[in-house]
Parts: C-alpha cells; structure tokens; sequence
C-alpha cells in the first residue's frame, strides 16, 4: 500500500517536473529572448527622444545622462525654426499622397487586366512587368532624367509624382496575387448578368480589396515619405526640398546640435509611426495574404 | 458548316473583346513601361557608348567608357564596397530574422506585440535612421560603445576607421530586420503541423525537425527574400551616403562607404558623365541579372514547394 502510494506521488512529481521544464521551455525561455531584443529594438527609439529633449551640455556628458535635469521642449521649436520645417513637411506630404492616389488608380486596373481577363500575349506582357523589378532604377536613372530636364520638368514635383500614374510592377504583382484569389462564381455570374468587366472591377473586385488597396497606398506614401535618391536628383531649390533632403542638410550647413537634429528626426519620424497603427490592422493583412512587401 | 462558321466568328469576336478590353486595363501600365523604362533602357545603352554631359549632345565613342571602367579603380573598390555589404548584410540579417520569426512562431503571448516592436524600425525614414545610428555609433558619445565598454568589449572607432563604417551600416542593418522576420513567421505558420507531429513520433529531435521540415517549407520565401535583398543590396545608397557625409566627403574615409550606386551617382550628377555613370548602370544590370539567375537555377536543389512530392 505505502509503496504504490510513494510511487504513485513519485510519478506525479515526475510529470510536474517535466510539465515546468516544458512551461520553462516553451515559454519562459522565449519570452525573455523576445522580451531582450524588444528592448534592444526599442531603445534607439527612445534614445533618439531622450536627446531631442537635453541640453547640448548633456547630450556630451560623461558619465552618460539618462534623463534631462529639465526637459528641453525648445529643441523642438528651434529645430523647426532652423528649417523650413513646415514647409518641407507639406512638400513631403503632398508628394506621398498624390504619389499615393497615382498609384491606387492605376496599379489595381492594371492587377485586374492580369489576373482576371485572359487575353492573347498576357503572359508574355506579364513577364515583361516582372523582369522590369529586377532592372535596376540606375539603368533607367540617367535617361529619365535628361527626359525630364528636357520638358523643363527639373526642379519640379513632376518627376516624384507622375510616374506612380503609370502603376508601378510591385504594387501591380502585389494587387493581382490578391484578385487571383477573389472567387471566381462571384464575377462570373455578374458577367452572365450583362455586366461589363470594368463594372465588375469597379463594383465587385475593387471593394473586395479593401486591405491590399489600402496596403499599396500606405507602401507607396512610406516610400515617398523616406525617399531620398528621386528628391536629391530632382530637388535643387531648397524652399522645394522635402524632409529627407531637409534633414540631412542639418548636418552639413549648420552649426546644429544633436538635440535638435534628432528633434526633428523624431518629428519626421512620428507622423509616419502613426499612421501604420492607424491602418496596421489591415497592412498586415495585405502583406500576409499577398507575401509581399 | 454555316453554324460552325458564325461560332468560330462569334469566338473570334469575343476573343478580340477580351484582347482590347485586356489591353485597355492595362494601358496606363503599358504607356508608363514604354515611356519610363523601354525607352530609358535604350537610350541607357546608347548613351553607355557616348560621352554625354547633358549640355551638349551625346557623342558617340563606342566601348571606351566599359574599357576605362576597368581602369577604374575607384569602380573595382565600389563593387568590392557593394559586394561586402551584400554578404556581410545581407545573409546575417536574413538567419536573425529567421532567429526573430522562429521565437516569435513559439505561439507566445502577446506575439502581435512583439511583431509590432520589430517591424516599427522598418518604417523610420532612411535618412532619419542613418542620423540617430550616426549618434549612437559616435565613438565618444555613443550608446553603442557605452554599451561595448560595459561589458568589455572593443569600442570602434565607427565612422572614422575605414575598417569599421561597413560593420557599422551592417549593425545598423539588424534593427531594420522587421520586415523580413514578419514575412518569415508568415511563412512558418503555413508550415503544416501534421509534419512536425508525425516526425515526433518517428523520433527526429529539435534539430533534424528544423533541418528537414521548416527549412525546406520556408525555402520558397528565402528564395524570395534572398532575391530582392540581393536586388536591394546592390542598389544600396542612402544610409552610406549620409554615414560618408559625417566625414564630408561622399565616399566615407579612405572611400570605405563609396558603395556602387554612390559613385553612379556621384559620376552622373556631381560629374556629369551621364555616359560613363550609363556603363556603369549597364555593368549592374548584368551583376543583378546574373546573380539573380544563379539563385534561380540553383533553387531547384533547393527551394521545396508545396505541390511537388
């Protein structure tokens, strides 16, 4: 009796035991490697606050200083006082949006003209539109760039926005890997109605698309946000300049501090953190459906 | 006979429906390829064989510009600069943000959390992330080497020893990792689980189960993630050219950070040699091409999809 009782409790501690090195290996064990590198991944974001709000004396001090004595909310208002700050945010938002609407009126159009209508030399246009992703933007950089400086288009938005008018082979892939997997009884019955393939684009494909349209707008206004090479080439005048271009000429120009720099790097970088959380639901979505970015 | 005739028409008319209704969907991408990219790549290559500086007309010299490109040996450093980035870069961060997917996929709490954390890098402006690692890697000052010191480690001169600005754009690199790790856990969560259970059963432990099931399930997003990360690399530009800058010049000390697409650049507009700058685009078209067709070829050994046996 006493013996099978010993061991019978035996085996529990057994199980118990085995059940912790599994709670401690499952999830213990990852929580801190995750908890770790989400520290390590958040503390350059909160090393940038912390010296956009100290003393230029503090911002050199050694021993390193934490925390501000008193918290320097004028490194803001200098640093869009250095710049033209507001002016170069307006340039900046106004290039992602219209790039934005450019791309979200074209590229779907387009993703529908190759996944759901079968036409002679589709596939072969197709591969031409995949093969233009591996070319790189320097080979078609220089002449671009004499086409535009010959329609006096230099020093202008043109050349930033009227592309994303013409769809671009990404966003285009993107789009028809979402529309191949919209059913197809759904459009064809409405064709068997009478309706024409851009109504059934219009009404039927396009809504369904929500997230992936959403996502390939929010891509392409990022883009445009960070974009650096397309404003350095195009951009001369300085009142036209964007953030980017705005930014780094913080460090060659003036005499700037590091508080102000990253001052206004925070208030580049804000605007564009609020928006993924405002639309993340749904960016996420996008990217896992299609597996893209 | 007269039947067959008006259905072989009808076909033929529907046929021509869907060939201009196709054509019409996809015209604004169709006028946008001819006149942005067929029309450049032409006028690329004409201008690769010319010298070219904007103002007057391009004069044609034949392959003088690819023969004094293998002179260069500013191009060779470029392309070595561009070659290490990409090794030391891109594959790396590609096995961390396997490392990153393969923790977050352990059906953790508080996953959508953590994914945010990582992917929130990813959507700092370049510049704006170049400017605040530029702070953090300053030599002094720097957290990065309060960090190093710390726990005894070198402290590098980061930006000012030539040895060391490379290293520091690649350590730069794995904080912007976070697209790349939530592409990699969508594809391990596709990953079916009867696999794993029925290679539990036949005994395989953790590392053959990794070996010989998530590799090979998530070889066809490696290959995708391989492929542009290499299209990336070699057009890698901003984070060098503002790190270069904070020893003004645009190559970086002893033109360690003069990348490929930087001295492109820089030969094309600061030199205005559009006709060499066009060689040099044409040289690395070929480099992208070919190394993009070597992945490929090399992908049937061993990229695994879901359909095949």
């Amino acid at each position: 009796m006493a013996q099978t009782i010993t061991r019978r409790s035996g085996l529990k501690i057994g199980v118990r035991k085995k059940r912790g090195l599994r709670l401690l290996r499952k999830t213990v064990l990852p929580h801190i490697g995750l908890t770790l590198t989400g520290l390590l991944f958040l503390a350059p974001f909160a090393w940038l606050f912390i010296t956009s709000i100290k003393t230029e004396q503090e911002i050199f001090a050694i021993p390193t200083v934490w925390w501000p004595d008193r918290v320097q909310w004028m490194n803001y208002v200098e640093a869009v006082r250095t710049i033209p700050f507001l002016r170069y945010t307006f340039n900046t938002a106004m290039i992602g949006v219209l790039s934005a609407v450019g791309q979200v009126l074209v590229s779907p159009l387009a993703a529908y003209g190759f996944s759901r209508i079968s036409f002679r030399g589709r596939n072969v246009l197709f591969y031409v539109m995949m093969a233009t992703i591996i070319l790189p933007f320097q080979v078609t950089m220089v002449p671009v760039y004499v086409m535009f400086n010959k329609m006096n288009m230099v020093d202008s938005y043109w050349p930033l926005i009227l592309p994303n008018f013409f769809g671009a082979a990404y966003y285009i892939f993107l789009l028809r890997q979402f529309f191949m997997n919209i059913p197809y009884e759904l459009t064809e019955s409405a064709k068997i109605d009478g309706a024409s393939e851009f109504r059934i684009y219009w009404q039927i494909v396009l809504p369904l698309s929500r997230p992936a349209i959403y996502t390939v707008a929010l891509l392409t206004f990022l883009h445009a946000w960070g974009d650096f090479l397309g404003p350095l080439i195009y951009l001369n005048d300085p009142a036209k300049w964007t953030l980017s271009i705005g930014l780094r000429s913080f460090i060659g120009e003036y005499d700037v501090s590091w508080g102000l720099l990253m001052a206004a790097s925070t208030l580049f970088t804000v605007p564009i953190i609020a928006l993924y959380f405002f639309v993340q639901k749904q960016f996420i979505q996008g990217i896992t459906l299609t597996g893209f970015k | 006979m007269t039947r067959t005739a008006a259905a072989t028409a009808g076909f033929r008319r529907r046929r021509n429906k869907a060939l201009w209704t196709g054509l019409l969907f996809i015209s604004p991408w169709l006028a946008g390829f001819l006149l942005f990219q067929l029309y450049p790549i032409l006028m690329s290559f004409y201008y690769s064989l010319s010298e070219y500086n904007l103002f007057s007309d391009p004069e044609w010299v034949g392959l003088q510009n690819y023969k004094d490109l293998f002179g260069d040996s500013k191009f060779y450093l470029s392309l070595y600069n561009t070659v290490y980035i990409t090794v030391f870069g891109l594959l790396p961060h590609l096995a961390f943000a396997l490392g990153m997917a393969l923790l977050l996929n352990m059906s953790v709490r508080g996953q959508a959390v953590y994914r945010t954390i990582y992917f929130l890098p990813t959507l700092v402006p370049a510049v704006a992330s170049s400017l605040l690692w530029m702070w953090l890697l300053n030599a002094q000052y720097g957290l990065v080497n309060e960090l190093l010191g710390a726990i005894g480690l070198v402290e590098p001169n980061w930006l000012v020893d030539p040895a060391w600005t490379k290293p520091a754009l690649v350590l730069m690199g794995f904080w912007g990792t976070g697209t790349q790790t939530v592409m990699y856990l969508a594809a391990l969560q596709d990953v079916p689980k009867v696999f794993y259970e029925a290679a539990e059963i036949d005994g395989a432990g953790r590392w053959s189960r990794f070996r010989h099931i998530t590799l090979p399930a998530i070889s066809p997003m490696t290959l995708f993630l391989l492929v542009i990360g290499l299209i990336n690399s070699f057009q890698y530009f901003t984070q060098g050219l503002i790190f270069a800058e904070a020893s003004q010049s645009v190559g970086g000390p002893e033109n360690s950070l003069l990348f490929y697409a930087i001295y492109l650049y820089q030969t094309a507009f600061s030199f205005l040699n559009m006709g060499y700058a066009s060689s040099m685009a044409w040289i690395l078209c070929v480099i992208v091409f070919g190394l993009t067709l070597l992945i490929f070829r090399s992908s049937a050994r061993w990229v695994y999809y879901g359909g095949e046996k």
